[in-house]
């Protein structure tokens, strides 16, 4: 159970770019979790609860858009949703390719402020 | 007057600082020309018994060492350093991972240019280490026979983030009727291409095939070192 450290380092990316935008309150952090990035959307959202508490974001929202694996399938020369995680191979074509364009994504996108 | 909300862009990795250090750590290793290699499992897949015997096997031959990572003992360094190399242990609390800044911190105070290989146990997880790149060249994922074959379906996340994936405790595998057809096409599935390695670090099954395996990738990332200086 990583997402504890994970949730105090969001809170620590978005105090400081708060700060940078005058000490503006922060109503809610977007962030988009990739589903290979071997964080677990549900407990991420408790950890940041715990991690905002005495922080100036208490009380805001951590908003998650979950980004699908997409893979890059050699024979149809092209970017691919991957159907499951538990089979990597073109959903087209039914290629096997280990070469993922997207899904590892864990990264704060935007902060929504109040000035 | 309260003003309507707005919507800052920020656009930043949340492990950026980690991937930051790990990306150092790997120049610095390149640089030194030593292979670092990492081991990850669950817990009591064998890690500790494949490293020893690992270390055991490459001295003679080659400068090595290691750093193992555990949630509260000693006692891997202290069973490592029977092999007399140097071990340090590093203790991550109730960490579950090990962080390309504990490495970094571990490695103070020594001379990578002294090695030929460098192995990094993690602590026993196959979820968290994922996340946290450590620098290393190569990821080995260890899977022992008494755990199910259908583990890589269970923890694709891990497989598809490592290079090897290393079938450990194979003199068990009769008595557990393990089905190695099945894991390889498990295995298959989720990292399409991924070398599978086959060892019992008891019998000494597969230990020649995967020496091989370490020695042949130590020259070629040193090749590679000499060509880029």
């Amino acid at each position: 159970m990583h997402e504890l450290s994970i949730a105090m380092s969001i809170v620590e990316m978005a105090q400081e770019e708060s700060e940078r935008c005058g000490q503006a309150q922060v109503l809610a952090v977007h962030l988009r979790l990739g589903q290979l990035s071997g964080v677990v959307k549900e407990a991420l959202l408790s950890s940041y609860e715990m991690a905002c508490e005495a922080t100036p974001l208490e009380g805001s929202q951590l908003l998650i858009e979950e980004v699908p694996v997409e893979v890059f399938c050699p024979k149809c020369d092209g970017p691919r949703a991957l159907g499951s995680i538990q089979w990597f191979c073109c959903p087209e074509c039914g290629t096997p390719t280990p070469e993922v364009l997207h899904g590892k994504e864990l990264e704060v996108v935007a902060l929504e402020i109040e000035e | 007057m309260t003003t309507e909300p707005r919507l800052v862009e920020v656009r930043k990795n949340v492990l950026k600082q980690n991937d930051i250090i790990a990306r150092a750590l790997r120049d610095r290793f390149r640089e030194a020309g030593v292979l670092a290699v990492s081991f990850v499992s669950s817990p009591g897949s064998g890690k500790t018994a494949f490293l020893e015997k690992t270390l055991t096997l490459l001295h003679s031959r080659y400068r090595v060492a290691a750093l193992v990572g555990d949630l509260a003992t000693e006692n891997d360094a202290a069973r490592l350093g029977r092999s007399q190399v140097p071990v340090k242990q590093i203790l991550t609390g109730t960490v579950c991972h090990l962080d390309a800044a504990m490495v970094q911190n571990a490695l103070d105070g020594w001379d990578l240019t002294q090695l030929d290989f460098l192995f990094i146990e993690n602590v026993g997880n196959l979820v968290c280490p994922s996340s946290y790149d450590l620098g290393e060249d190569l990821r080995f994922v260890l899977l022992s026979v008494t755990e199910g074959e259908d583990k890589p379906l269970k923890y694709p996340t891990i497989f598809n983030s490592a290079d090897v994936a290393v079938i450990t405790k194979s003199d068990l595998a009769a008595a557990v009727e393990f089905d190695e057809a099945a894991v390889l096409r498990n295995i298959q599935a989720v990292r399409p291409g991924m070398e599978v390695l086959k060892i019992s670090a008891k019998t000494g099954e597969g230990l020649a095939e995967y020496l091989e395996y370490l020695e042949r990738r130590c020259s070629s990332s040193r090749a590679g070192a000499a060509a880029s200086n």
